[in-house]
């Protein structure tokens, strides 16, 4: 499609903007323009157009299944955002005075307490702005109590070969050096690995429970202490929690500090910019160092606290993204509850039914024929005997209007698809899913030399990832 | 400069030029499986390397992987082509060397040409 720059006139233009009501003035001639902007100059039919197409180019959960591992693309219920436009939260100032703004500062507390619920932690700050940035400002925390002990040796962050590759990054930004440590051959943490790498040197330990094969970390318990008695303390990433609500706790697993993402389990939007929210929970221990004034009551009245001395300082401007918060209580208050954990219920049986349609097809290496809210497929076997791969096949099912699951992850799986159907697909779109991923696979046992060139009916078949990524093109070339 | 290929069971392999002194890269297998590499980042010279800890990191348009050393001493020359031309170990990675090591005072379990070639059968 014509990009907007390529639409239009010279002199065109709309009435959108309104007319200039201040008087103008002029800018110093030392910084004035010496050539014209490179605006786009469209009519509002060109505009209107133009964003119409666009939007046609997307998929998202709207237009169909969207299984895609790890990242929870469940449905975002509409009410959330009709409670997010209300110009109380929408149109309101961030340095406006905390006196008019009371609606808000409950809105975050009550988001506060429901998630702290939810995790078994004792707080929860909103500022960081997703999921990774939540880990930054989470293991920033771990940093903060053991410079505060004067337990400065303590610099090494241990993650599993299976995490989600953001906890290594976060690990490396924050200032630690990673120790990764070995899955058992069950696609469990290897307690005995890990016993072997903690010590005095042990700043924390980073996992996800249920782990990124799908699998509920049975030794949990155990895990969390041996870092315990070592000194460290645990991290939670809250990728998968949606496994979980309402039936077990990161805070009650052990776990001292938590990142949750909004965009994720609590239903708000997600991908093409979002914006996310990754907020932070932590225990009591920890609570001090966290970015935000705490919000308090008094006589009736909701007020910032005064910085904390020990806060390790704000990691982004203001509240986070405050719109996430409304619509993500929005949610838990829609659901209550009981629907909370229904919705987890869900996900999970949801996962084990697609999985088990399609178990006699497809090897899925762990588990045994059980999984949390997602399970992972491996595609090897076909890839060594047909050629065809994992990419191959995420492709093709590009072809039947949805969109594909999560490919080449976890790293532990070779030509791995990872699936996550959530709770909010009926039964009808499973069986479909099911039908078209048989299909596929069949397709690809009978006919492997089309595979490579699927899909065919999408706007863009297969992009040169790899020129992009070693010669991107960063801007528009205008022409003059 | 022996002509022989050493292998690590994590994919990576060593040339030794002298008794203490080798160079490093990944195998073909390595390359074929991470695919077209679009990124290298590697060690400076005079960097101290460890047998079994990472000493670089490949990225493809899959992921992003670990390289370990298979043996433990000073880096004393790094292929600076790699950065601005990472395609050079998909098209030829047995000489897209990645570092050069010297004073080398340990090494990995190291396997044959031919043993390597039978792991990567299984």
């Amino acid at each position: 499609m014509k990009l907007i720059f390529e639409r239009g006139n010279k002199n065109r233009g709309c009435d959108l903007v309104a007319e200039c009501d201040v008087p103008l003035v002029s800018v110093p001639a030392a910084y004035e323009r010496k050539k014209e902007l490179n605006l786009p100059q469209v009519s509002e039919t060109e505009i209107s157009r133009h964003y119409t197409e666009l939007a046609g180019q997307t998929f998202g959960v709207n237009n169909g299944f969207y299984p895609l591992g790890s990242c929870t693309m469940k449905y975002n219920p509409k009410i959330n955002d009709e409670l997010a436009k209300l110009s109380e939260f929408s149109d309101i100032h961030p340095l406006q005075g905390e006196d008019t703004v009371q609606g808000s500062l409950y809105i975050m507390r009550q988001a506060e307490k429901y998630l702290c619920e939810i995790t078994g932690m004792d707080n929860m700050d909103f500022q960081p702005a997703a999921g990774a940035h939540g880990e930054f400002t989470g293991l920033k925390l771990i940093c903060a109590y053991h410079q505060d002990r004067n337990d400065s040796k303590r610099d090494k962050i241990i993650v599993p070969d299976s995490a989600h590759g953001t906890n290594p990054a976060s690990a490396s930004m924050a200032g630690f050096s990673v120790i990764n440590i070995p899955s058992t051959p069950d696609g469990l943490v290897d307690v005995e690995a890990l016993r072997s790498v903690v010590g005095e040197d042990t700043a924390g330990f980073m996992l996800t429970n249920p782990n990124t094969v799908g699998l509920f970390e049975e030794d949990i318990l155990e895990i969390t202490s041996i870092v315990h008695q070592a000194g460290g303390l645990n991290y939670y990433d809250g990728a998968n929690l949606n496994a979980i609500m309402g039936v077990a706790r990161p805070g009650d697993m052990g776990f001292d500090v938590v990142h949750l993402n909004l965009h994720k389990t609590f239903s708000t939007p997600h991908g093409g910019g979002g914006p996310g929210s990754g907020p932070v929970g932590c225990k009591k221990i920890l609570s001090r160092y966290l970015p935000s004034c705490k919000i308090t009551e008094k006589e009736g009245i909701l007020r910032f606290a005064d910085k904390d001395e020990k806060s390790i300082g704000r990691v982004k401007a203001f509240y986070g993204n405050f719109l996430v918060v409304v619509r993500a209580l929005s949610y838990m208050m829609s659901l209550g509850a009981d629907g909370l954990k229904d919705a987890s219920q869900n996900a999970v049986l949801n996962a084990n039914y697609m999985m088990d349609k399609l178990k006699d097809v497809f090897e899925i290496p762990f588990g045994n024929g059980r999984c949390m809210h997602e399970f992972v497929i491996s595609l090897d076997k076909i890839k060594k005997e047909k050629s065809v791969t994992a990419l191959d096949f995420a492709k093709a099912l590009l072809d039947y209007g949805m969109h594909p699951p999560t490919m080449y992850f976890p790293l532990i799986v070779s030509e791995a698809l990872m699936v996550e159907p959530t709770e909010t697909e009926s039964k009808e779109n499973l069986d479909e899913a099911i039908r078209i991923y048989r299909e596929v696979y069949d397709n690809a046992c009978k006919n492997p030399d089309g595979f490579h060139d699927y899909p065919l009916t999408t706007p863009i078949g297969r992009p040169d990832e790899v020129s992009a990524a070693r010669n991107p093109i960063l801007r528009y070339n205008f022409s003059d | 400069m022996s002509k022989e290929f050493f292998y690590a069971k994590t994919h990576e392999w060593v040339q030794f030029l002298d008794d203490t002194k080798a160079r490093i890269g990944i195998s073909d297998y390595a390359q074929s499986e991470l695919g077209d590499l679009v990124f290298i980042s590697l060690p400076e010279v005079d960097d101290e390397v460890n047998v079994g800890e990472e000493f670089a990191d490949v990225e493809s348009v899959k992921a992003v992987s670990n390289v370990y050393s298979p043996v433990t001493g000073t880096v004393t020359a790094v292929n600076e082509d790699l950065l601005d031309q990472p395609e050079l170990v998909n098209s030829d990675p047995m000489e897209a060397w990645f570092i050069e090591v010297e004073n080398i005072s340990d090494k990995a379990e190291l396997l044959s040409e031919l043993e390597y070639k039978k792991l990567i059968a299984e």
